[in-house]
């Protein structure tokens, strides 16, 4: 029988076999944690404590400063440091965070009240994942709890859950839906009740046979199903595991709750379950330590904001011949210039990769590859060649803005020509010039 | 530790230009081979002179005229000389040959832009201007192993039968023709190397031959005259041609629909320069007049985005 899936996408070589027989570990708690006020999309949180304060671990530090924005929460027991600026890994630029030094017993201070997540109402569970600061663990980072609330007229009946992990070397959703079943499942009902839906599904490539077998059977007698999707990136994209899940075609421009879905990511749902049931503010989360630059590639659960370098010494160390940190996977992750960057709620995995041959560059020969791999059918060639004559309104009139920027193009491209780091640049240029003009 | 900033992915296929243009040269090989087996030492002669000199020449002007200095050679060149070899007569001496792979890679590509920005197949505008320039020796043909000189099967055709070919000759090869184009057999076994490669879609020969099929059976039907389907297929150019020539993709459309029409226009065009021209094969022409309609096409046969409505208002 053949999978569902998508039209396109590459099957880059999927290295999972590096880390994902690695059992979930916990990190030491470290000396020093670094929380930026960034620590999700939309505006940054408000800090709510000054230099010296005594703060316990998931103690509110910072409140949401806007509607999409998130609270924070002190991932370690001790004291506020100082706030200033350190490399944030995803704006790829020094922004503000709130230190906290360790000292003493790592005492918790824990949402109230926790219990069964049916013993709540819908309302109170959105509040609660607002309260817990949870956002999109899969990466975007977008406050779930904005997710939750979709405006009245659009009706909402599927939750998809993204097990895809189709990322190359990223093990961190593979493994918790291994050892961590049960609670993903109690997730996943709460955000089911919050959403007030009756169906959830929960889309897992085939590649990872046992996590499908293992949610199988932790779905048993409830009403959530597990789907098993043909392996291929970006078969976790949004509209692409929709597509390949219901058929419905996620408008261009438009949201996953325009065809009455909402899609959580599975340490989102893990989240919201650890938030719900057991009051745990947003604090901590499962990390995939990977890559060839790494001397032992695991999976470990950390605090929010600790040092790359604290998590990379865990993993064994960095080999010599390391060139590139990544912070998320090889595929749409982002480098960072040097070791000692802080993690941040959407810091998936950390993907150490060691030099590689440089690939020769040619002209474009019209192959039509990129069109041939592209999920959203764009024909990256062609962008490509208007974005050179900075022609960004035509650029855009052949579908710039659908470019979900997944890399598959300049994967493909046998001519090693940049086009997605083009598309993303692009983009940036055409709204710069578009203003504050409406769209 | 010296890290580097890179943009994603991270990851890149192996794939390249160059392994492309080598698939090809591999793809066009056995053509090539069997070229020097019936036709003998001059067939081998003006294969190396012309995939030899075009690569050369190529090299030269990426290198020295146009200045780039990192320029390695891509293969391109060889892909644009082997094919231009494989579509003259052996009747054609070395030095013509020469002034063919200078139109080629000078004129019709390195002018336009170089690689990828030609609009007209090279080999083709080559081998063109080899056939007005030296009509006697491009259309010299002569009969292989005994090297005598004969008709090709459309030249028969043209000026009344003096032997007819068996379609199981013309299969294999043992006729009168270009170098590279007289045994289907073996071009097909070469397409087949490029499909198993994913390098080539099949749109563009599939269309092209059946309307050459099509057409050839409905006027074949009027008028026995015209030839059978089949004769127009493996008797001239129209295997190279449809397997390697109108496939270039540099020009070539750029969607399964876009193959489809190209592939349709070659063989209409193909077949009324057969059938109602002076010339007695269209294939050529016919592929270097459809390669200007490539833009055109390619404008009309846009996919449509992932989630854009059916129909799309066009304000252009």
């Amino acid at each position: 029988m053949r999978l569902p899936t998508f039209r396109g996408g590459v099957h880059p070589p999927e290295k999972k076999e590096l880390s994902q027989d690695s059992h979930l570990s916990v990190l030491p708690l470290p000396e020093r944690v670094y929380v930026f006020l960034a620590n999700h999309a939309g505006v940054p949180a408000k800090p709510l404590v000054n230099i010296g304060d005594r703060v316990k671990t998931g103690q509110l530090i910072a409140e949401a400063g806007g509607f999409i924005s998130a609270n924070l929460h002190s991932p370690l027991t001790g004291e506020v440091k100082e706030i200033a600026k350190y490399y944030h890994p995803t704006l790829s630029k020094p922004d503000d965070a709130i230190v906290i030094e360790k000292s003493g017993k790592d005492e918790w201070e824990l949402l109230d009240p926790a219990k069964p997540y049916d013993q709540f109402e819908p309302e109170e569970i959105v509040q609660r994942i607002k309260d817990a600061g949870i956002v999109g663990l899969g990466g975007a980072m977008f406050p779930t709890n904005v997710k939750l609330s979709p405006p009245k007229e659009k009706k909402i009946d599927l939750l998809v859950l993204n097990g895809a992990e189709c990322e190359p070397y990223l093990t961190i959703d593979y493994r918790y839906m291994l050892e961590r079943s049960e609670g993903l499942v109690r997730g996943i009902l709460a955000i089911m009740r919050a959403l007030k839906v009756n169906n959830a599904v929960i889309g897992i490539e085939d590649n990872k046979q046992k996590a499908i077998e293992r949610m199988e059977e932790a779905v048993r007698s409830t009403p959530i199903q597990v789907k098993r999707l043909k392996t291929k990136y970006p078969q976790g994209a949004e509209k692409q595991l929709i597509f390949a899940l219901t058929k419905r075609k996620v408008p261009s421009g438009g949201l996953p709750l325009d065809v009455g879905v909402v899609v959580d990511n599975m340490g989102t749902a893990f989240a919201v379950y650890e938030a719900v049931e057991l009051g745990h503010p947003l604090v901590e989360r499962g990390v995939t330590l990977t890559g060839e630059g790494i001397k032992k590639p695991i999976n470990v659960v950390s605090r929010i904001g600790v040092m790359a370098n604290e998590l990379i010494e865990y993993a064994g160390g960095a080999q010599e011949s390391v060139e590139r940190i990544v912070f998320g996977g090889p595929m749409m992750g982002i480098t960072v210039p040097k070791i000692d960057v802080p993690t941040v709620k959407g810091t998936s995995g950390i993907t150490l990769l060691v030099k590689s041959d440089p690939l020769e560059d040619f002209p474009c020969i019209r192959c039509g590859k990129c069109a041939a791999v592209c999920p959203m059918n764009l024909q990256p060639f062609l962008l490509n060649l208007y974005g050179t004559n900075r022609l960004y309104d035509k650029q855009v009139e052949n579908g710039l803005l659908d470019c979900i920027e997944c890399g598959s193009c300049s994967y493909a491209c046998p001519a090693n020509i940049d086009l997605v780091k083009n598309f993303k640049l692009n983009k940036k240029v055409y709204r710069s010039l578009k203003g504050g003009a409406k769209k | 530790m010296k890290l580097s900033m890179m943009a994603a992915p991270h990851l890149r296929s192996e794939d390249s230009v160059r392994k492309i243009m080598l698939d090809v040269l591999i793809a066009l090989a056995p053509a090539a081979i069997w070229a020097v087996v019936s036709f003998g030492l001059k067939a081998l002669v003006l294969i190396l002179v012309c995939t030899a000199g075009a690569e050369a020449l190529d090299f030269f002007v990426m290198r020295f005229v146009r200045q780039k200095k990192n320029f390695k050679p891509d293969l391109s060149g060889s892909v644009t000389g082997l094919l231009l070899a494989l579509n003259l007569s052996v009747a054609v001496e070395w030095w013509q040959a020469l002034i063919g792979v200078f139109v080629a890679i000078v004129i019709a590509k390195a002018v336009f832009g170089g690689l990828g920005k030609n609009f007209f197949n090279p080999a083709l505008v080559g081998r063109v201007f080899l056939l007005i320039s030296f009509p006697v020796q491009m259309t010299t043909w002569l009969s292989p192993f005994d090297m005598q000189t004969t008709a090709t099967p459309m030249a028969i055709l043209k000026q009344g039968a003096l032997r007819v070919f068996s379609l199981q000759e013309m299969f294999l090869g043992t006729i009168p023709g270009s170098l590279g184009e007289v045994s289907a057999l073996l071009l097909l076994l070469g397409f087949g190397w490029l499909l198993l490669r994913k390098r080539v879609s099949p749109f563009i020969p599939i269309a092209y031959v059946g309307t050459v099929v099509i057409m050839a059976a409905i006027f074949n039907g009027v008028n026995p005259g015209f030839g059978s389907p089949l004769y127009h297929v493996f008797g001239g150019g129209l295997m190279l041609g449809a397997l390697f020539m109108a496939t270039d993709m540099v020009t070539s459309p750029m969607s399964i629909k876009g193959h489809v029409i190209f592939g349709v226009g070659c063989g209409a065009v193909t077949m009324i320069i057969r059938l109602f021209g002076g010339y007695p094969e269209g294939v050529s022409f016919a592929i270097l007049v459809m390669n200007a309609f490539v833009p055109l096409i390619d404008m009309g046969t846009k996919p449509r985005i992932f989630g854009k409505p059916k129909k799309v208002k066009s304000n252009a």
